[in-house]
């Protein structure tokens, strides 16, 4: 990596390194072949606190910068990104509560959490994906409780949840100002998990539908005020693509790291691949796409940092990172050939995992929508 | 309970290669580790502090370099570090790095118990923790996979190359650590990063009360490396496996006479 890293991020993302490379890594083709959720392997995580990287230290989180938080982000989803992203949604989830919530419901939630345990933010529906705002999971109140109905698909970590972030709408027709946010214990009564969701990439984590039939929660357990809901879920995912460019770039460097071993080895013509100018060619337009990913990456995190404006930055590094790591991952599968397409190689797998960055937290259409907005504005 | 824990950064031996002309070592940008049986004594002796109370300081003798060692160290549990560095140390055999870790243990006074590791990566003599109760006059028990507190004395299981075998032992006493019981645990991010701001006692040879300068560095050292090169790797054994260990026996009976050994 050429940027310069002080102590503390030195030190973080070797402890990322060492704790991936020996409790996750062995572990990760058996996983990725059953779509298994390893969660004792996530139980160690927390105990080195992956799971509460931007939780501040006085609720018990670990409290680090965005940029420290995208270097082990990277380190991370370079040996898995599905292990990654079930971390990270901790912070997407909680940063709803850090940024709009009351003392109380901080300090609640991060009591349950800090220790260790899953968030989810259960914002997506089956028919509003990209157009949050059209979402029909609804809530009334009822004296001093809400009650939250409906459906809610693909939600990371759905099936392991201890506190759910759920958008709901009072009025379907109110559009975007009708969306309110709930904290949703687990215990709450009416919570119904489920179809798992068999992806093609991000194996090692869970991804399932949520109903709420009828879920009864006190009015506490609204975040921040009535109608703040789509304002507060689009404030969090613009931190969270700035996160999953992070893991984009990790996805990345870790499949150029693979291409660069194996192109020193392999010898189809006698001499390795690598003094081929054909492959090094790959190879450096590998290492130019991820510098460039990663500098954007930064440079999102330092602006959101500095509390500056950065939508348009998050959008752009979520969007070129993802869209890089597609394009480094299918490369490094041409570069490991007939090996490549067999799944005893680790690179088929990190295209699989790539995927998925064009898609979620804002398809890198949608993405591409925020920046034209952004620029014409 | 006052602990002491002696630690070494060492070379990763995983990462020397061989100067394929000269056989000889090449250590330049090898990255130096904790010693990996120490961190098994620091993990002993946490989990000691854990179980019984107490403290843990942890000491290294070595260059500038080795606080981060020692940083590593109190990220998994120490409560504090000390780093004895002096250019007069250097070059010190086992028996003068004992004495100058003894003379320090014995400054900073006090300590019941002192853990080592049973031997290091890179010298594999495993002398100077036994040297270490010699100088302090304390009671030893090397090789050690468990250790506990039994009535006011240590009560400690060893692994042997025949065995194990349960000793008791009166404070104050050295043990040396092997890995069976004690894999080291992860630092957490908090605990890393707090590590990094501990502030770590650097010591010179003569901050060390009572030091005898002869007796440290090259010229307290009893031996002198000569030469040190890489063994030539012997042929690979055969393995005989039959079916059954008759057929396996009469195998190795024609080999051997075949070989005009029987």
């Amino acid at each position: 990596m050429s940027m310069i890293l002080n102590q503390d991020q030195k030190d973080l993302v070797a402890l990322a390194k060492e704790f991936m490379e020996k409790e996750v890594k062995p572990h990760i083709y058996e996983l990725d072949e059953k779509g298994e959720f390893p969660l004792e392997l996530y139980k160690k995580g927390f105990e080195l606190g992956f799971h509460s990287m931007d939780m501040e230290e006085k609720y018990g989180g670990v409290g680090l910068d965005y940029n420290t938080i995208s270097f082990v982000l990277e380190e991370l989803a370079k040996v898995d990104a599905g292990f990654a992203v079930s971390l990270t949604l901790n912070g997407l989830a909680f940063s709803c509560i850090a940024e709009y919530g009351s003392e109380e419901q901080k300090k609640s939630v991060s009591e349950r959490m800090a220790p260790g345990g899953f968030m989810t933010f259960a914002l997506t529906e089956a028919d509003s994906g990209s157009n949050a705002g059209a979402l029909r999971c609804s809530y009334t109140r009822d004296g001093d409780d809400y009650i939250i109905n409906g459906p809610k698909t693909f939600i990371t970590n759905g099936k392991y949840g201890d506190i759910h972030v759920v958008f709901a709408t009072a009025n379907p027709e109110a559009g975007v100002r009708g969306i309110s946010a709930f904290i949703v214990e687990k215990e709450r009564a009416g919570i119904q998990i489920g179809k798992e969701e068999n992806k093609m990439g991000l194996r090692l984590s869970n991804t399932c539908d949520l109903f709420f039939d009828n879920v009864r929660v006190p009015a506490a357990n609204l975040i921040g005020k009535e109608g703040l809901g789509f304002k507060l879920a689009m404030s969090a995912l613009d931190k969270g693509r700035i996160f999953c460019a992070a893991m984009a770039t990790g996805i990345a460097q870790g499949a150029f790291e693979d291409c660069i071993e194996y192109s020193k080895l392999r010898k189809p013509f006698g001499a390795p691949i690598a003094t081929h100018q054909a492959v090094q060619f790959i190879l450096a337009d590998m290492a130019i796409q991820i510098e460039a990913a990663r500098t954007v990456t930064h440079n999102a995190a330092f602006l959101a940092q500095s509390g500056a404006k950065y939508s348009k930055e998050a959008a752009i590094a979520k969007t070129f990172a993802s869209d890089m790591a597609m394009n480094v991952t299918t490369d490094a599968v041409q570069i490991f050939g007939g090996y490549g397409y067999s799944r005893e190689y680790p690179v088929e797998k990190r295209m699989r995992d790539a995927k998925i960055f064009q898609i979620f937290e804002g398809t890198n259409q949608i993405q591409r929508q925020i920046i034209a907005n952004a620029i014409l504005r | 309970m006052k602990i002491l824990v002696c630690v070494k950064q060492v070379p990763d031996t995983e990462e020397i290669k061989v100067d394929p002309v000269t056989g000889s070592l090449i250590r330049e940008g090898v990255p130096a580790i904790l010693n990996p049986l120490d961190a098994c004594a620091l993990e002993a002796a946490v989990q000691f502090k854990e179980t019984y109370g107490g403290n843990v300081t942890v000491i290294s003798m070595g260059p500038p370099q080795a606080e981060q060692a020692l940083r590593q160290c109190i990220s998994v549990g120490a409560d504090d570090a000390v780093l004895i560095t002096d250019r007069a140390f250097k070059d010190a055999d086992t028996l003068a790095t004992s004495y100058a870790l003894s003379m320090t243990a014995k400054q900073l006074a006090g300590f019941d118990v002192i853990f080592c590791g049973k031997h290091t990566l890179d010298g594999e003599t495993g002398q100077v923790g036994p040297q270490i109760a010699e100088h302090l006059n304390y009671n030893q028990v090397t090789s050690a996979m468990d250790v506990k507190l039994d009535s006011g004395s240590l009560l400690v299981l060893r692994e042997l190359e025949e065995g194990r075998q349960t000793v008791a032992a009166s404070l104050p006493c050295v043990i040396t650590v092997t890995k069976t019981n004690y894999t080291p645990r992860y630092p957490s991010m908090k605990s890393k990063m707090a590590a990094n701001r501990k502030e770590i006692k650097i010591l010179s040879a003569s901050q060390i009360e009572g030091l005898d300068m002869d007796r440290i560095g090259m010229s307290g050292s009893r031996t002198k490396v000569t030469k040190s090169f890489v063994p030539q790797a012997g042929q690979a054994g055969m393995i005989i496996c039959e079916e059954t260990a008759e057929q396996s026996g009469r195998k190795l009976a024609k080999l051997l006479v075949d070989a005009k050994i029987i």
